[in-house]
């Protein structure tokens, strides 16, 4: 019985979420519908802590859907790197599905609860598909499936211009899953494969074709699209803002991060190191897009005045280190953009769901509405401050490891001005989240927000998790960081 | 009990304490207080145990945890970080005890707030004494400018914002840009971060960039307050006198010079700026702080700013040291540590002591007061003996040091700038003392009637004055303690 589990483990990995979903429908009662979703994201995210610890020991797992080989049948493919994003996702929609019943009953009528957790659990199977899948065809498939349950997501949230920032969502992100259809379908015409491992045989005798050029192209600004690297980001703040707390979190730690594995994967996975980086020179685009967004988005953190809008557009930010270390192209490089994935989802989801407390009991996420919260509300806001301390990169958080390998990484190319860069980008963090920290605790707080209390334990406990994970994660850094160098390795060795 | 778990308790200490302090609050005040202060007076005799087994080459050592592969996070304890911690370690009870006549004679808000990162910010300063690479002291280091925001920003106003954002705006600017830069240049070029006697860097890095790469470290560390990064001294004082005290002339800014000092010895090692003298140029930065800073601190009217602008310029004395990269200018630099701390703690606390009892803050205003607080002002006077360098206070052996260093290394110059410096300093010192005494008090002062502060807060000046003495006659073990470090030999 184990055995027969176990064996099946990589379709659990999808299978558990996405037949979970019609469940909460079933279910209907809101309680009863989060009771199951809370069962199946902690099942998922078990499955993707066995899935890693066997993927590291050994080498990738192939899963044969349905018993049909490719290319005939759809293979599942799980190597280090897929495990670890895996487990950052289910790990991530595991510790949000907590807080989400309390969140959720102050931003959405009851009788829609049963809907969004079905759209939750749908979105994270879309996002584990796209990672764990073999086949390119099948990424764009799942890509859909998550992009249209987070635009649900997004759009249920409790102010009426959700929707507005939900359909500007679902522009930007059917512009982007299109680019990606196309760039696949390119692809297809040239090899006439969809398996990946194929597909990195047979297109490199036929990569100076133009066709084989023009689909890399589309894939990566498809994928750029979704990831919201600047200046692709529109679509990104003003989701993140309007969302119910739960789909700020929840998507802002996973959905971008399971983008960056998309296109990391399509070019080191796919289309080679070798073409997409020595001889098309994808590197220096990538490079100065990253730290202009590092910079760019930065300085537009500062002066926002919504707490969840500055979050937003910090993740563009952070989105940029991610690019940086992958734009470099080497193991080391890659490993600290792989490592930022993780540690950047604890560290904001844990912010954003910090934040979402604030708000339950405030009811605003503006920075006016929030004058004097961290003497009313200490707690939460203390989880908001480790969580931008990540942010800034203060040793021992998450934050720092992530800087630490960007940096070797960065010195070990010589670019060395790049690592200069870097760092001074660090303090524009110091001033967004000084900003906030100043807020909270230079103001006698507003007579309205007197009476407010502490946020309850369950909205808490989870921001807790998340943000300890980054403090623990930031003083265990060598395993996180061995992790990513493994992935790394095998993701550029082609093994 | 061994080494390595001696420094571990060390480190908990004042973590306990800042638990203690937490959970018995506002409302059981003497009970948080009394067990804070006697909690605090354990410190010093833990880590006096540890004296004889340092001073006889034994270096305990603790590995925790890697923070990245290759960087552990690890202590390991040498002379120079024992010493340090000493003066940490003295003179916290001392501030606590001061801290708590301070507090309630100004009926501060949020003492228990307040002795919670005071507390703690004491074990990020051991937490940086023990450290046993360049990237443990960075941690230590950063730590100990975030838990010492909520001291500076204590009042909460908008002052304190203002102050608040220049201090950690300077302190994390430079941490990050330059500090940091400097430790991940040092790790690319040799491979390691440890502290070595002898240095890591000879043969890795290029003679010409060595001083460059110095140069990251002595600003990177503006806790040490080197022009022109020194400006968020002046700025912190608006702090409690109790956090100017002991943090913002004892473990903040003598965290800086330490840096700076075992980058010097354990990172470049003195052959090598010897050979190469990538550290001339600092010499000379060193010595235009200590004349820029005496010469400003002249021109202050508020006792703490004059204090602090003092500060500034006598930490420019160790870096100076450190710059010269000869064993009496490391020595006297080392003792500077210890001498400075007795004598300019006891400086913060007379003027802390006179805004309790007369709430002055400006030296214009203490004309003729030593007759109604000739405790207060005698501490004073003794306190700036030695800050001066002046017989029969601990302040004379440093600065007899750094001159012997100044001449092995053959810059008779900054003998002179030694000794213009020393005058500067009777003249912004021995002005207090001298209006306090010997003017007659004006009018307002006689009907006021004021007396010497409490017993809390009249008590710790007198015995770190009293410390300040003794320094003159406990030099000479300091200076053994201290020797092989300076020597090249662990």
């Amino acid at each position: 019985m184990i055995d027969a589990v176990v064996q099946h483990l990589p379709a659990w990995q999808v299978v558990l979420p996405l037949l979970g979903a019609p469940i909460c429908i079933l279910l209907r009662r809101p309680a009863w519908a989060w009771a199951w979703t809370v069962l199946v994201t902690w099942a998922t995210a078990a499955c993707a802590a066995v899935l890693l610890r066997t993927t590291l020991d050994g080498g990738p797992w192939i899963y044969e859907m349905g018993g049909w080989p490719s290319p005939i049948g759809i293979v599942y493919r799980v190597d280090p790197l897929a495990a670890f994003v895996l487990l950052i996702v289910s790990g991530v929609g595991a510790v949000v599905s907590l807080y989400a019943r309390r969140s959720l009953t102050a931003e959405l009528q009851t009788t829609r609860h049963d809907l969004y957790y079905a759209a939750y659990l749908l979105c994270l199977a879309g996002l584990l598909g796209m990672t764990i899948t073999g086949d390119a065809f099948n990424v764009f498939v799942f890509l859909e499936i998550s992009s249209l349950a987070s635009y649900v997501l997004v759009g249920l949230g409790p102010d009426r211009r959700a929707l507005t920032a939900a359909y500007r969502y679902l522009i930007a992100g059917a512009l982007g899953g299109t680019f990606i259809l196309i760039g696949i379908g390119l692809a297809y015409q040239m090899t006439g494969t969809l398996n990946m491992d194929d597909l990195a045989q047979r297109l490199p005798p036929v990569s100076h074709s133009r066709t084989v050029l023009v689909s890399f192209a589309f894939i990566t600004v498809g994928a750029s699209l979704k990831l919201a690297l600047w200046p692709l980001h529109h679509w990104l703040p003003n989701a993140y803002t309007y969302a119910p707390s739960v789909t700020s979190a929840f998507i802002s730690a996973t959905s971008t991060k399971v983008m960056v594995y998309v296109l990391a994967r399509f070019a080191f996975g796919i289309y080679g190191e070798p073409f997409a980086f020595e001889e098309l020179g994808l590197g220096r685009p990538l490079l100065v897009l990253a730290l202009s967004g590092i910079y760019v988005a930065s300085a537009v953190a500062i002066f926002q005045t919504d707490v969840k809008r500055l979050l937003a557009y910090s993740s563009v930010a952070q989105i940029g280190y991610m690019i940086l270390g992958i734009s470099l192209a080497t193991p080391a490089g890659v490993a600290a953009g792989v490592l930022h994935l993780f540690n950047h989802a604890v560290t904001k989801g844990g912010m954003f769901l910090a934040v979402g407390a604030m708000a339950y009991r405030t009811g605003s996420t503006r920075l006016e509405d929030l004058r004097g919260v961290g003497r009313v509300m200490p707690v939460s806001t203390l989880a908001f401050v480790l969580g931008g301390f990540g942010l800034i990169g203060v040793p021992l958080t998450a934050g720092f490891v992530t800087k630490w390998a960007l940096l070797e990484a960065l010195w070990a190319e010589g670019l060395w001005p790049v690592a200069i860069a870097v760092l001074l980008s660090s303090l524009l963090a110091v001033v967004y989240v000084g900003k906030v920290v100043e807020t909270a605790w230079f103001h006698e707080p507003s007579e309205a927000l007197r009476a407010r209390a502490e946020a309850p334990v369950d909205l808490l406990l989870p921001a807790w998790i998340l943000v300890g994970l980054s403090l623990i994660f930031g003083v265990w850094g060598a395993w996180t960081t061995g992790v990513a160098r493994e992935a790394a390795l095998r993701l550029l060795g082609g093994a | 009990m061994t080494g390595p778990t001696t420094l571990v308790l060390a480190l908990l200490l004042p973590l306990v304490t800042s638990l203690w302090v937490a959970l018995t609050g506002e409302r059981r005040a003497n009970l948080r207080d009394g067990g804070m202060v006697a909690l605090g007076a354990l410190l010093a005799p833990l880590l006096a145990t540890l004296v004889p087994a340092v001073a006889a080459g034994g270096r305990p050592r603790l590995e925790l945890v890697e923070l990245a592969p290759g960087v552990p996070l690890v202590f390991e304890l040498e002379p120079l970080g024992l010493v340090y911690a000493l003066v940490a370690a003295s003179l916290w009870p001392v501030t606590a005890l001061y801290g708590v006549g301070y507090l309630r004679g100004h009926h501060e808000h949020h003492q228990t707030r307040f002795f919670v990162f005071f507390s703690a910010s004491i074990s990020a300063a051991l937490g940086i004494a023990f450290a046993g690479n360049l990237a443990t002291l960075f941690v230590f280091y950063e730590v100990l400018s975030l838990s010492t925001w909520p001291l500076v920003t204590h009042h909460q106003d908008e002052e304190a914002r203002r102050a608040g954002r220049v201090y950690l705006g300077i302190l994390m600017s430079t941490s990050i840009g330059l500090l940091l830069l400097a430790i991940v240049w040092t790790w690319s070029a040799t491979g390691e971060l440890a502290f070595r006697p002898g240095g890591i860097l000879d043969g890795h890095v290029d003679d010409g960039l060595l001083p460059v790469l110095l140069g990251l470290y002595a600003f990177g560390a503006a806790k040490a307050g080197l022009m022109p990064v020194h400006r968020w001294l002046p700025n912190a004082m608006v702090a409690p006198t109790p956090v100017s005290a002991l943090l913002h002339a004892v473990a903040v800014v003598k965290a800086g010079v330490f840096t700076i000092l075992k980058v010097v010895i354990y990172v470049f090692g003195l052959d090598l700026l010897t050979r190469t003298g990538a550290s001339i140029w600092l010499m000379w930065a060193a010595a235009f702080t200590i004349l820029a800073a005496s010469l400003v601190a002249l021109t202050k009217d508020h006792l703490k700013e004059r204090l602090a602008y003092s500060t500034i310029g006598q930490l420019a004395y160790i870096v100076l040291g450190a710059a010269l990269a000869t064993p009496d200018g490391l020595l006297g630099g080392g003792l500077h540590i210890v001498m400075h701390a007795a004598g300019k703690i006891t400086l913060f606390f007379c003027a802390g002591a006179i805004m309790v009892a007369t709430h002055r803050k400006k030296v214009s205003e203490l004309v003729g007061l030593g007759r109604y607080m000739p405790w207060t002002f005698a501490a004073f006077f003794v306190g700036s003996l030695s800050v001066i360098g002046l017989p029969p206070a601990g302040g004379s052996w440093s600065k007899w040091f750094l001159g012997t260093g100044a001449l092995q290394a053959h810059q008779p110059a900054l003998v002179a700038v030694l000794m213009i410096s020393s005058l500067l300093n009777i003249a912004y010192l021995m002005d207090v003392v001298g209006k306090a005494f010997f003017l007659p008090p004006p009018d307002t002062t006689v009907r006021a009637g004021y007396r010497e502060a409490s017993t809390l807060t009249l008590v710790p000046p007198l015995i770190t004055a009293g410390l300040s003495l003794l320094l003159f006659l406990g030099g000479a073990q300091v200076v053994e303690l201290l020797r092989p470090v300076v020597g090249g030999v662990p």
